[in-house]
């Protein structure tokens, strides 16, 4: 996965003037959400608010800088299965595993057992796309990864709600 | 004589080789009491002064300066002469000797009649014989102090000395490096400053020697006793270093060095410094350094990601342009302000074009700050950038971009309304009006609605602009705002409009009052066609738009002129629903009645006013509900709103607002019409009088009368929310009438409203005999009926009981004990025990109606820390005492109460309290549950002690209540274990596997509101105890 180096060596950003999109209001509450007795089923939106996390090289949220998007959510409640697509800022941004392990790990801390969760790179975004998403799926590495307490720590890090 | 002498001997002899440090004191008080002299204190020390021994010469000097810190104001020009001979010559001597010399020198720096010239040779001496960064701390500081004392009182004569005064300060700070004399240089510094002393050829050296501390970075030491911040000397130093520009040529290029450093405070620090000191300088004291501060700005601007950093770059870059406005063109200079503005926008006008727009925030902000630093400045900015935006809005065709640049715009006016000083000047963007309104006025016409959001407040501020608009644009604009409100889907775009529409109306009322109120009123009054064809969605969408027609015509009225054509069409709203001649709903009949409410709380306070709500309002409201009151409901198949609760219940606050604000006759008038309406029949100041005669309102008569008797809630609004000057006619027959209806009518909002009315009433009645004998009397009825178990009036009872409880506690009257005692007897009450806990949320909450300030009801500060004090041991005790199934009506009034204290309340007095709140927690009550975890989160973010000694029980409670069967209780256990989390890590850690599994079923609840409190609560709990987190 990713060598420590990376973050520790890279004071000097690779994208230090990102493009900054608007963030998507807060979701509208509606009538049904306040009534006790209706069941709400899992949805995109809510699968995307629950990603609204901090980029580890920028200080604004990953929906901020585009490399999530509402539409590259997909879930299926009933079929208990969650999909999602992230675009790295730059096609050779060296934090793309760490951004998809960054997103993987908030859904498996936030999501219902039954899910089954698949993270990946937006097709023809990313140099090493297929290097990325085959880390990513890998169960074993994906947990052997958060046992390297350095690579967690930045994991952490990148889910801490933003104090400022 | 010779006694006294002996005794200054002898104290002298103990306290220089005795080394007694008392005898200090006595021998002052000897002084000061005159049983001798300073100079026979001299005298006396005669032989330790002249000991060989530095450390006996030193004793001596201390007895002496000790004696004239006490005394230095009682002695004699001639006596301080010698004095400070004598201590000049010792500062030659040993050592060991200085410091008490330095407290004696002090000590006659504070003389009032120093000698001509001693000043000036007391430093003299004291620079020249003294290193003083070499001393310790509390002789540094005597000498700062020295500085100061002689600085207040012998400013000429310190001047004289010229620049070696300057010179000498500067050796005696030079390396000081504690904070406590740092503050005292830096005051001695701003003082030579700021009174002008001669710095000669010692400008830069008194520069360096300060701005080496520059920025401070200083952290007090935990227990600081000296209570010293950062900020203090932040402040000290800043304005020393800005105190004059004579060290601009120094200060500024040093700004520019930090303003490149990594350090935040730094740059913060170097931003409001350059400030500050741009507000005393000059065009040549800056000229050099302009191209450099510029760049460091922007690139702090397009760079960073702290707003603290960007708002800081924008106040600099306002003051230094607002600093180059003020400079004086001469006709052979440039004009120092056009050639910076140009630098200005040579750097950042183009990004307002570049075609991804991507740097156009951060260059508008700097175009705009600059902008609005002068009226001069801000002609010369938009008149470059003005057309470009123009042209780029109307080239761009992507809705965003042409919401970038309209966001651009709305900034650009705003930053120069702040800018405009005189009224009389045109503004700025006179030459843009015409393209400005298309622009406007073409996003008002597209489909986007945050672009026509956007277009909205630019409007708003345009029209805020004196001068600008002319009539036509604001008739076109009230058609645009017009069409949008009765065609627009999005309620976001209304609700900007409806906004934008009542700050327009406020400026320009007379277009409003011929175009936008008879469009409003078409379309309010407009029947659907086919009402049998029409879909369900359809009727839906009219029903929003009549919505949205009356809340507009509410949010228009704040002019006096606008309100007496707007409330017209209200009124005429509420008599057709009455007749039935239009069709309205309930709800729109209720929205008509908050609109009104809500113009007479915004209107403005004039004679007019108060005259339209006493003699057309209130009588037409009173009327209209009379005649439906009377109506015949099996004659004509209609049934007029009027009677509705609901619709009475939003009339109340229409009137009481109107009352509390009539002017005092008129209020009087006022309530004299509503009492003899409501005693006597009254109805001569009804419009349409066609009523019968023999109207009866308060009195119990045949039938169904609920209709007539409900109306008891307007007579409420009147007369309980009057000032508190208007006297009430009648009133010892009002309140037994009310009284009387109160405990035996068997309508709810009849009884209630007579209930509330009478408590009302109660509570600004004068303290005394009358009042007692009163209350004492009601309270008897009340409490004979609630004890009698088969009365069928018991509910009645208790509500009178409760309200006047209510009405007495809020004013501190004596009896109100009488009643809440009462009150928490009947907790252990089978019938009325669970109505009693509900009635302490009553007793402890604002109403909106009744028995607030806003109707002027006699209500003091902090009631219910009273209340709390004074019977939270009784809720303790009745708890422990009751039987188990009467137990929760205590935990359920105990949270009633609990609920509604102040945080910093509740804090203090939850340990005493925690065990029962904690068994609330298990009390299977929903109310209860959900009362106790809303008192709880607050106490949480700053836990008590005893608190986390009970954590496992809470934990334990906590998890239950997140699988309870009602969702806001749910909600609010994960939001107390969300809490949780932010506890000292070693006291939460344990339970840290236990709240993960357990939060692992809230993430799939059923309801989107709890999962996501469930996904929070889990993260944050996650990242307890791991590397990163917490």
């Amino acid at each position: 996965l990713v060598g420590g180096g990376a973050m520790s060596g890279g004071t000097r950003l690779e994208n230090a003037n990102p493009v900054i999109f608007q963030r998507s209001g807060e979701r509208q509450l509606t009538a049904s959400e306040e009534d006790d007795d209706v069941h709400d089923p899992i949805d995109d939106r809510e699968i995307f608010d629950i990603l609204s996390i901090n980029d580890p090289e920028h200080p604004l949220s990953l929906e901020e800088l585009n490399v999530v998007e509402q539409v590259r959510v997909k879930v299926d409640d009933a079929g208990s299965t969650v999909g999602v697509e992230f675009t790295p800022t730059i096609p050779h941004c060296s934090m793309a595993t760490l951004i998809g392990l960054s997103i993987k790990v908030k859904l498996l801390r936030s999501l219902p057992d039954r899910f089954k969760i698949d993270v990946h790179i937006t097709p023809g975004t990313h140099a090493s796309e297929d290097a990325v998403n085959k880390q990513l799926a890998d169960k074993e590495r994906v947990a052997a990864a958060l046992e390297n307490s350095s690579l967690l720590e930045v994991v952490n890090q990148c889910l801490s709600t933003r104090s400022v | 004589m010779a006694a006294d002498r002996t005794l200054l001997l002898s104290l002298v002899e103990e306290f220089v080789s005795g080394l007694q440090d008392s005898k200090a004191k006595d021998t002052s008080k000897g002084v000061k009491d005159g049983q001798f002299t300073v100079l026979q204190l001299v005298e006396a020390l005669g032989l330790s002064l002249t000991s060989s021994q530095p450390h006996t010469r030193a004793r001596g000097v201390q007895l002496l300066s000790e004696v004239l810190q006490e005394c230095y104001g009682d002695l004699t020009e001639r006596e301080v002469e010698v004095l400070i001979a004598f201590y000049e010559n010792r500062l030659k001597d040993h050592y060991v000797i200085t410091p008490p010399v330095l407290r004696g020198l002090k000590a006659l720096t504070k003389c009032t009649v120093l000698p001509p010239g001693s000043a000036v040779s007391m430093l003299r001496s004291l620079f020249q014989d003294v290193h003083v960064q070499s001393l310790m701390l509390a002789e540094r500081a005597c000498v700062y102090n020295m500085l100061i004392n002689l600085m207040e009182t012998r400013e000429a004569e310190l001047k004289g000395l010229g620049a070696d005064f300057v010179f000498g300060f500067v050796q005696s700070m030079d390396g000081e490096r504690d904070p406590r004399n740092l503050l005292l240089a830096f005051q001695i510094a701003k003082t030579i400053i700021s009174r002008g002393y001669d710095l000669g050829k010692f400008t830069e050296e008194l520069f360096e020697v300060t701005s080496c501390y520059f920025p401070i970075d200083f952290t007090p030491p935990p227990n600081d006793p000296h209570g010293i911040t950062k900020e203090d000397l932040i402040q000290m130093l800043r304005a020393v270093l800005t105190g004059t520009p004579k060290f601009a040529e120094f200060l500024l290029p040093l700004i520019i060095e930090k303003l490149d450093s990594d350090v935040q405070s730094a740059k913060l620090d170097s931003l409001q410094t350059l400030t500050v000191c741009v507000s005393q300088y000059e065009h040549k004291d800056l000229a050099e350094f302009l191209e450099g501060l510029w760049v460091s700005i922007r690139r702090e601007v397009f760079q960073t990601s702290s707003e603290r950093i960007e708002s800081a770059c924008l106040a600099a870059l306002t003051a230094l342009t607002s600093c180059l406005s003020r400079s004086v063109l001469s006709s052979e200079s440039e004009d120092c302000l056009s050639t910076f503005l140009d630098l200005v926008l040579k750097d950042c006008k183009h990004h307002l074009s570049e075609p991804d727009l991507k740097l156009v925030w951060p260059s508008a902000k700097l175009l705009q700050a600059s902008c609005s630093a002068s009226i001069r400045a801000s002609h010369v900015i938009t008149a470059s950038v003005m057309p470009n935006i123009v042209e780029q809005y109307n080239s761009r065709t992507q809705c965003s971009h042409r919401r970038t640049l309209l966001e651009v715009v709305q900034r650009f006016i705003q930053s120069v309304k702040t800018g405009q000083s005189s009224e009389n000047e045109d503004s700025v963007f006179l030459a843009y009006r015409e393209s400005l309104c298309s622009m406007v006025f073409s996003a008002l016409s597209e489909s986007n609605s945050s672009l026509q959001i956007t277009a909205t407040s630019v409007l708003t501020s345009l029209g805020q602009q004196t001068g600008l608009l002319l009539n036509s644009d604001i008739e076109l604009a009230v058609d645009h705002l017009t069409r949008l409100l009765l065609t627009e889907d999005d309620d976001r775009v209304c609700l900007a409009v409806v906004e934008c529409a009542g700050a327009l109306a406020e400026l320009h009322p007379v277009v409003f009052i011929t175009k936008m109120i008879p469009g409003l009123k078409t379309e309010i009054f407009s029947a659907l066609m086919d009402q049998d064809n029409t879909e369900a969605s359809e009727k839906l969408s009219h029903h929003a738009v009549r919505q949205r027609c009356l809340s507009a015509l509410a949010a228009v009225s704040v002019h006096p002129s606008v309100v007496q054509e707007s409330t017209p069409v209200l009124l005429e709203v509420l008599s057709s629903a009455h007749t039935g001649s239009v069709n309205f709903l309930v709800e729109e009949v209720v929205l008509a009645c908050r609109s009104l409410q809500r113009i007479a709380e915004q209107v403005q306070d004039t004679e007019e006013t108060g005259r339209c709500f006493h003699e057309v309002i209130i009588p037409r409201l009173l009327g209209l509900t009379l005649q439906a009151a009377l109506q015949d409901e099996g004659s004509s198949g209609h049934r007029s709103p009027l009677v509705e609760e609901a619709v009475l219940s939003a009339m109340v606050p229409v009137i009481s607002t109107s009352c509390s604000r009539l002017q005092p006759q008129l209020a009087e008038q006022t309530a004299s019409r509503a009492t003899s309406l409501f005693l006597n029949g009254d109805v001569s100041f009804l419009p349409d009088n066609s009523f019968p005669s023999h109207i009866q309102l308060l009195k119990k008569q045949q039938g169904s009368t609920w209709r007539q008797s409900q109306m008891v809630c307007l007579l409420m609004g009147c007369v309980c929310s009057l000032p508190p000057s208007v006297r009430i006619p009648q009133l010892d027959e009002l309140l037994s009438e009310l009284e009387e209806m109160s405990c035996t009518c068997t309508h709810t909002l009849s009884y209630t409203s007579a209930a509330k009315c009478f408590a009302g009433l109660i509570n600004k009645s004068l303290q005394g005999d009358a009042l007692d004998s009163l209350i004492q009397r009601t309270v008897r009825r009340v409490c004979g009926e609630m004890d009698s178990p088969g009365s069928a009036l018991r509910t009645q009872a208790f509500t009178l009981m409760i309200w006047v409880a209510k009405a007495l506690l809020v004013r501190y009257h004596p009896l109100s004990t009488t009643l809440t005692d009462k009150l928490f007897s009947l907790l252990d009450n089978t019938d009325l025990g669970s109505m009693a806990a509900d009635g302490f949320s009553l007793l402890m909450s604002d109403s909106a109606d009744v028995l607030n300030r806003a109707c002027h009801a006699d209500v003091r500060i902090m009631y219910r820390q009273r209340f709390f004090s004074e019977n939270s041991a009784k809720l303790v005790q009745g708890f422990n005492a009751a039987p188990q199934e009467k137990k929760p009506n205590y935990l359920k009034a105990l949270s009633n109460i609990v609920n509604k204290l102040p945080k910093q309340v509740q804090v203090t007095e939850l340990p005493a309290l925690l065990s029962l709140l904690l068994e609330a927690l298990s009390c299977p009550d929903g109310g209860v549950q959900l009362s106790t975890l809303s008192c709880l989160e607050p106490v949480l973010a700053d836990p008590p002690a005893a608190l986390i000694q009970q954590l496992e029980a809470l934990v334990s409670r906590l998890l239950a209540l997140t699988s309870s069967p009602a969702m806001d209780v749910r909600i609010a256990s994960l939001r107390c274990i969300h809490a949780l989390s932010r506890f000292p890590v070693h006291e939460v850690l344990p339970f840290r596997a236990q709240v993960l599994r357990a939060l692992a079923r809230p993430l799939d609840d059923k309801k989107r509101l709890v999962r996501n409190e469930a996904v929070q609560a889990r993260g944050e709990w996650f990242l307890l105890g791991s590397p990163g987190g917490r």
